[in-house]
């Protein structure tokens, strides 16, 4: 019997067509998804990351909204001119707590990945009330509203609940401090940013917005954005001790 | 006296069942409305309580209006097959199309004078983007695929779909996920993941939705009278059981309450980028893809009158298809932090996958052997033949990119978008156009208004795809080419801003493409429309048209 005729079992058995489907497509998606689960060297061990503050992570979910990443990566590649033009290439372990994660796939804008500190907070008020106004080529949208608009920040401790649920490492004091959290981070000289930054290393707290009386999205979007990339610091870090 | 004879008519359990369950869904519905933590989401929440309860009226009434006997599975013999849902899809598929084709044109309008966002939330383009994508991807493409699965299943299996209200629940209801979907993005709801923006509880809804229509599908297959599956339903049933585990691998999220709709996927990072461009590229093989060569493996053979070119072909072409295509994923994640073996396994196997497209390619061109003649004759025929040519360019463009050094360039620039786009406007909407050619006369039982429009069609579009991909050949190897030039001094030449500013011209002629190709779908709503409304019945001619297995 030719092998032709063997294949009849499939044309003539719906269920036995099924189950070949199922196992058919489920081998190239088992083989390369499971592995980045438990191989070790996945994602780098390095010092410097951390969760994202109250106040970030309410940014982070600005930029979602907004649809950032279809017009800005967030994955340096380890190519020269990438490095030169953007920093250090992207590693694992930063983006290991960002659910989902933010690589994007197009650069109609430039990447992000380390955009935190490059530009003043300023410039961001300007550049995303009106982004020809400090980048006369851009093509990006008018975001004026952002900086008009107060953060709802009244459900975020729920939202760090749930990513803890997820393994990103939020203590019961950083969620039971949320709230509390982002007044502290946009206020200029809060006393409690010690306290603050004891919880979240290297954090930025100020007013982002130049409007110190109100809490708004765009205190909000540009404390994530001032923020991006800058965890680790890539004088200690050693490429070979990571080489996968 | 006869009506003592008739059957009692009776609710059926599923009629019953069906409209307490929506009496439930709308109940809860309100509740959310209620207590929702956004006014987007109690909006959402009230589309759902008006759905839910037309939904309950509609049962009501289909069961008064109906007669007390079910409708039967055939009629003289002949199957009586259920014709209204694949209606409703394939007129939900041309509104779609349009809706889909016209916000791609503005946000194309966006990028090349920036000033049309018009600072109006709802309409930047981080919103519209993702609308555009899922309206001409999962509304226009998945309702061609709804309508013409639900076609061939029945001809090919000679046989009655199965389900009573099943079939209508899977239209009705993938339409109105499509107007959650697309409202919710105007109104910034997304969980950022391309091609799988909607958030949790529009997954859920569709997911409910996407388990009926394969058991729908399956237990029509059961019925068959034909002893063999026919080819086209192996491509199918692939494309449904594909993308229902895509869906559920990809979607996998923690609402933050019944009451929010916000939820956060479970994967994270590199394994969340994996997880997605799993999703991502097989939303290509298996939706754009595998479906789509299902529609070319019944509607060109019935078109061109001609048998399929190779049987045995297109038993190779299934399983390697099917089996490559999965592996494919990592080749959008070339040179991240994905760790090099998995880039590398990406790479090498969206190569191989080279082949069995082609394999798929010379099995749908040459099932003209014979009747070439009819591309001249018939622009229905040709329009799906060429759509065959362009799924043969975009299956080698393809691998080509995914290799690194090639992908080094390629990758975030424009030159994905008008790969992208060739395979969109060429493959998926010429075979689209053209089975809805064919099929909107053979379901209303009219001749096709008027095959001259659809000539029309054919060429005012296809110059708008070259126009389209052109360009965005041009501006994206342009920039990147731009992202790596130095001066002889060893300085990065260029700013990031003065490639934006280079890519004009080519925005503009993209634009002007996607014009074009718009208006080319517009002749055909026009076209259809015609049909649809005609007088006049089908020419006999119909007996050597219709499709008998």
């Amino acid at each position: 019997m030719s092998i032709w005729q063997k294949h009849a079992i499939f044309e003539k058995n719906s269920i036995i067509l099924v189950i070949g489907i199922l196992i058919v497509i489920a081998i190239g998606g088992l083989v390369e998804i499971v592995p980045l689960f438990y191989l070790k060297n996945t994602i780098e061990k390095v010092e410097g990351v951390r969760p994202y503050t109250p106040l970030e992570l309410a940014g982070r979910n600005i930029y979602v909204r907004e649809g950032c990443y279809l017009c800005h990566s967030q994955m340096i590649r380890p190519l020269r001119d990438e490095v030169e033009r953007y920093g250090h290439y992207s590693l694992a372990a930063e983006s290991m707590y960002d659910h989902p994660f933010q690589w994007g796939s197009k650069r109609t804008g430039p990447d992000l990945a380390r955009v935190g500190g490059k530009y003043s907070d300023d410039w961001h008020r300007d550049h995303l009330r009106n982004p020809r106004s400090v980048v006369p080529g851009s093509v990006m949208p008018d975001y004026s509203w952002l900086e008009k608009t107060d953060l709802d920040y009244s459900h975020i401790d729920a939202d760090m609940k749930v990513l803890a649920l997820e393994g990103v490492p939020y203590t019961k004091e950083m969620i039971a401090d949320a709230q509390k959290d982002v007044v502290t981070q946009t206020t200029t000289d809060s006393p409690d940013s010690a306290d603050l930054a004891k919880r979240y290393p290297k954090v930025q707290a100020r007013d982002f917005d130049g409007d110190p009386k109100r809490i708004t999205e765009a205190d909000a979007l540009i404390a994530y954005l001032q923020m991006l990339g800058t965890e680790v610091d890539f004088k200690l870090y050693d490429d070979k001790a990571n080489i996968r | 006296m006869a009506n003592a004879l008739a059957p009692q008519k009776q609710m059926t359990i599923g009629e019953g069942g069906l409209a307490l369950t929506f009496v439930a869904l709308a109940l809860l519905s309100i509740v959310i409305a209620a207590k929702a933590f956004t006014p987007a989401y109690a909006f959402h929440a009230y589309l759902f309580t008006a759905a839910s309860v037309a939904a309950v009226f509609a049962i009501i009434n289909r069961y008064y209006d109906r007669p007390a006997e079910r409708p039967p599975l055939t009629i003289d013999g002949k199957p009586n097959y259920n014709m209204g849902p694949i209606k409703f899809a394939s007129i939900a598929a041309m509104f779609w199309g349009l809706a889909g084709f016209t916000v791609g044109l503005y946000i194309a309008l966006e990028l090349a004078y920036p000033a049309l966002n018009l600072d109006t939330a709802y309409i930047t383009f981080g919103r519209l983007r993702p609308l555009h994508t899922s309206a001409v991807i999962f509304a226009f493409g998945g309702n061609v695929l709804l309508a013409t699965s639900f076609y061939v299943v029945q001809r090919t299996c000679r046989a009655r779909l199965a389900g009573d209200l099943a079939p209508w629940f899977v239209v009705l209801g993938y339409n109105f996920f499509i107007v959650i979907a697309g409202t919710g993005y105007l109104l910034g709801i997304t969980q950022s993941k391309e091609y799988a923006e909607p958030e949790w509880y529009s997954d859920l809804f569709l997911t409910v939705v996407w388990v009926t229509y394969f058991l729908v599908y399956l237990a029509t297959i059961m019925r068959r009278t034909e002893p063999h599956i026919y080819v086209a339903n192996w491509f199918y049933l692939a494309f449904i059981l594909t993308i229902a585990v895509l869906h559920l691998g990809n979607n996998a999220a923690v609402p933050v309450s019944l009451f929010s709709p916000k939820s956060y996927i479970v994967w994270s990072g590199v394994q969340d980028a994996m997880v997605q461009w799993w999703y991502g590229h097989n939303a290509v093989g298996f939706f754009l893809t595998a479906g789509f060569l299902a529609i070319m493996y019944y509607f060109i053979p019935k078109r061109a009158e001609r048998p399929v070119y190779s049987y045995r072909l297109s038993i190779v072409h299934f399983w390697a298809l099917i089996f490559l295509y999965i592996w494919a994923g990592p080749h959008h994640l070339h040179y991240t932090a994905l760790p090099d073996w998995a880039q590398t396994l990406g790479m090498t196997f969206s190569i191989m996958l080279w082949m069995p497209s082609w394999g798929g390619m010379i099995n749908g061109i040459m099932t003209l052997s014979g009747a070439w003649d009819k591309l001249r004759t018939d622009p229905v025929l040709r329009m799906m033949v060429v759509s065959v040519a362009f799924y043969g360019m975009s299956t080698f463009e393809g691998p080509m990119m995914s290799v690194k050094v090639v992908n080094s360039l390629s990758h975030y620039t424009d030159w994905t978008i008008g790969h992208v786009h060739s395979g969109a406007l060429g493959w998926v909407g010429y075979v689209s156009f053209g089975a809805l050619y064919c099929l909107i006369p053979w379901l209303w039982n009219r001749p096709l208004y008027s095959l001259k429009l659809v000539n029309w069609h054919f060429w005012i579009s296809t110059i708008g795809i070259v126009l389209y991909i052109t360009a965005m050949w041009v501006s994206g190897i342009l920039q990147g080419l731009m992202w790596r030039a130095y001066t002889p001094l060893g300085f990065l030449e260029y700013s990031f801003v003065e490639t934006v500013e280079a890519m004009h011209p080519f925005y503009v002629i993209r634009a002007l493409g996607g014009l074009l190709f718009l208006t080319g779908a517009v002749i055909m709503a026009f076209n259809l429309w015609k049909t649809v409304t005609s007088t006049e019945a089908a020419a006999p001619a119909r007996a050597t048209l219709a499709p008998a297995e």
